[in-house]
């Protein structure tokens, strides 16, 4: 990876939940214009690393550094202002807002209103169908349309580094293409991608670089293709 | 040009006008003392309902203090005029600033802890206050405090009223009202979008307390005389009765439950006990037929009357556009 820039770095990362000790020290990075996949089971903590970067949850030992600043104290409401958005798992839309409050939302930080003009055309250009339904109520969006509507207030956030955790969750397979397809463009316009999927095949392919934890340790990682033709790998997590 | 103001200019000439309504039914000797009163207390429960939509309708939380914030306010008042002699318009500003500092003490720890601590919280508070104000010997003791000056009229509680509602609208109108109603859609989301959730939960707490300190204030000053029993938790399940029957999330669906409800209690001021049965009826048939309230979470304005016929205001205004 010579030569590229570190946007993000995790450094000896631990989370507990209580008694529960999901992230066991993870080390990771992330850099400057990557798409990086972490892939696992359900449970080996993959959701918690991206609420510990995002300072929803507290890590209880170690160091985040974004773009050279430690990061690692900052509340989670101050998180987007450094200029990292969260799609959470489970899209987590404003269900009683319309679509254009809930993009509203997204550039709640930010007071360049021409700038805020600009990525609202972008984002419903780039997302016809929430165009079409720009006044209907997020709730009863589809699944990918909520989906799409996630990304798109995360996009508004005009964020550096955009965390997804699972966006192909629960999606017809025409629809996951698509959602993949976006999320390479969006990392082609400059905008650093840190992606969690079940969908290990999808995501390594798009990926340049993956991280496999498990039960909250980090036991495999380097380029994503190379992970990809690996037998275990393979095995655990590409379905054969 | 005329158009934009239009709505706001009908507003204020319909306030006027029920003002001076009132007013003169009142100087006129048109109004029976009884129902003078009532309609006193209708402009306090107004601001006593909007205030908790504020909390438990807008920002998705639940509290149930809102008795004691008003016993907080009625006693601070009564203090500032009855026991230190100062003027009416001081004992409106330390009695919302009372009830908004006890606000802080109360949300700040509990706001943080998600679930129903705010709840319990609040009920402990309000019940905390009542006994406390029972054991002290310089508001009463049990027997309250008498003699508080009576100076509300029909124009403070008007003002009171309209001030109260205007504050809250344009609250819930700006990028705050916007965080609040995020908070309450998706706290987590609305965390992630850059949205202090602490900050926004404790302040439209604080401001729902400090209008319910100022209930407590005119409370206080109309009747004279206040018992700490008066401001039990009945009192505050009556105005939750009024926010849910008017629906939560409806700042006008919050006077339509106050002025209907109390107007309700107004006949049955005879038989207290049917009262209280129609009140909890009211909350079951609310809750089975229509749980978003008579409103729900739309607010009455004046595009709801050129929808029922206002054939006026669409006459009016098809004239200015040509
Ligand atoms: N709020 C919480 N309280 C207690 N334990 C939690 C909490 N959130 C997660 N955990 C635990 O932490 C571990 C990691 O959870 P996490 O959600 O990060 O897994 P994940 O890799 O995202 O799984 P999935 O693929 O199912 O989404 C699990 O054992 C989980 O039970
Ligand atoms: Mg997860």
């Amino acid at each position: 990876m010579g030569g590229i820039e570190q946007i993000l770095t995790l450094d000896d990362v631990h989370v507990h939940y209580g008694a529960i000790w999901a992230l066991k020290g993870i080390n990771l990075t992330v850099g400057e214009g990557e798409i990086v996949s972490l892939i696992g089971a359900n449970g080996a903590g993959k959701s918690t690393t991206l609420q510990a970067i995002s300072g929803v949850v507290k890590s209880s030992a170690g160091k985040t550094t974004f773009r050279g600043e430690d990061i690692t104290k900052v509340p989670a409401h101050n998180i987007v202002k450094k200029g990292i958005a969260q799609v959470p798992e489970g899209r987590r839309v404003f269900a009683n807002l319309s679509v254009l409050e809930n993009l509203e939302m997204g550039a709640y930080i930010r007071r360049d209103n021409k700038g805020i003009k600009q990525d609202m055309e972008m984002v419903l250009e780039r997302f016809p169908r929430l165009k079409e339904r720009i006044s209907q109520v997020a709730g009863t969006l589809s699944g990918g349309e909520q989906q799409m509507l996630a990304i798109g207030r995360a996009l508004m956030t005009r964020p550096k580094l955009m965390l997804l955790d699972e966006p192909s969750m629960g999606l017809a397979p025409l629809l996951v293409k698509e959602i993949f397809s976006i999320i390479q463009e969006i990392n082609q316009e400059g905008t650093t991608i840190l992606l969690v999927e079940q969908n290990a095949r999808m995501a390594l392919q798009i990926s340049d670089r993956a991280y496999v934890l498990e039960t909250g340790r980090i036991v495999l990682d380097g380029p994503a293709k190379e992970l990809a033709r690996q037998e275990d790998v393979k095995k655990a997590y590409l379905g054969g | 040009m005329l158009k934009k103001y239009f709505p706001s200019i009908l507003a204020c000439l319909a306030l006027a006008v029920l003002f001076t309504i009132v007013q003169v039914g009142i100087s006129g000797g048109l109004l029976s003392g009884y129902w003078i009163t009532n309609i006193y207390l209708m402009g306090i429960n107004i601001i006593l309902a909007s205030s908790l939509n504020l909390i438990n309708g807008f920002t998705g939380e639940f509290s149930l203090g809102h008795a004691g914030f008003m016993a907080v306010g009625a006693f601070t008042g009564a203090i500032v005029t009855a026991n230190l002699g100062l003027p009416f318009p001081l004992a409106i500003i330390a009695g919302m600033l009372a009830a908004a500092i006890a606000g802080v003490i109360v949300g700040l720890p509990t706001l943080r802890l998600r679930g129903d601590y705010l709840a319990i919280a609040t009920l402990g508070f309000g019940e905390i206050v009542r006994v406390v104000l029972m054991n002290i010997d310089y508001v009463g003791g049990a027997s309250g405090m008498m003699g508080i000056p009576e100076v509300v009229n029909w124009p403070i509680i008007f003002i009171s009223v309209v001030l109260s509602l205007l504050l809250i609208r344009n609250f819930i109108g700006s990028s705050h009202g916007r965080a609040c109603l995020a908070v309450r859609e998706n706290d987590l989301a609305a965390q992630m979008m850059g949205v202090n959730i602490t900050y926004y939960k404790v302040l439209a707490f604080v401001i729902g307390a400090a209008l319910a300190g100022l209930a407590g204030v005119l409370y206080a000053h109309y009747y004279s005389i206040i018992q700490p029993k008066e401001f039990s938790f009945m009192l505050t399940f009556d105005v939750l009765v009024m926010v849910m029957v008017g629906g939560l999330g409806s700042l006008t669906g919050s006077v339509v439950g106050a002025v209907l409800l109390t107007t309700a209690s107004a006949f049955l001021q005879a038989i207290p006990e049917l009262r209280m049965v129609l009140y909890a009826l009211l909350l079951i048939v609310s809750a089975v037929f229509r749980p978003q309230g008579l409103l729900g979470e739309k607010e009455i304005t004046l595009r709801t009357f050129e929808r029922w016929g206002g054939v006026l205001y669409a006459a009016l205004n098809r004239k200015q556009t040509e």
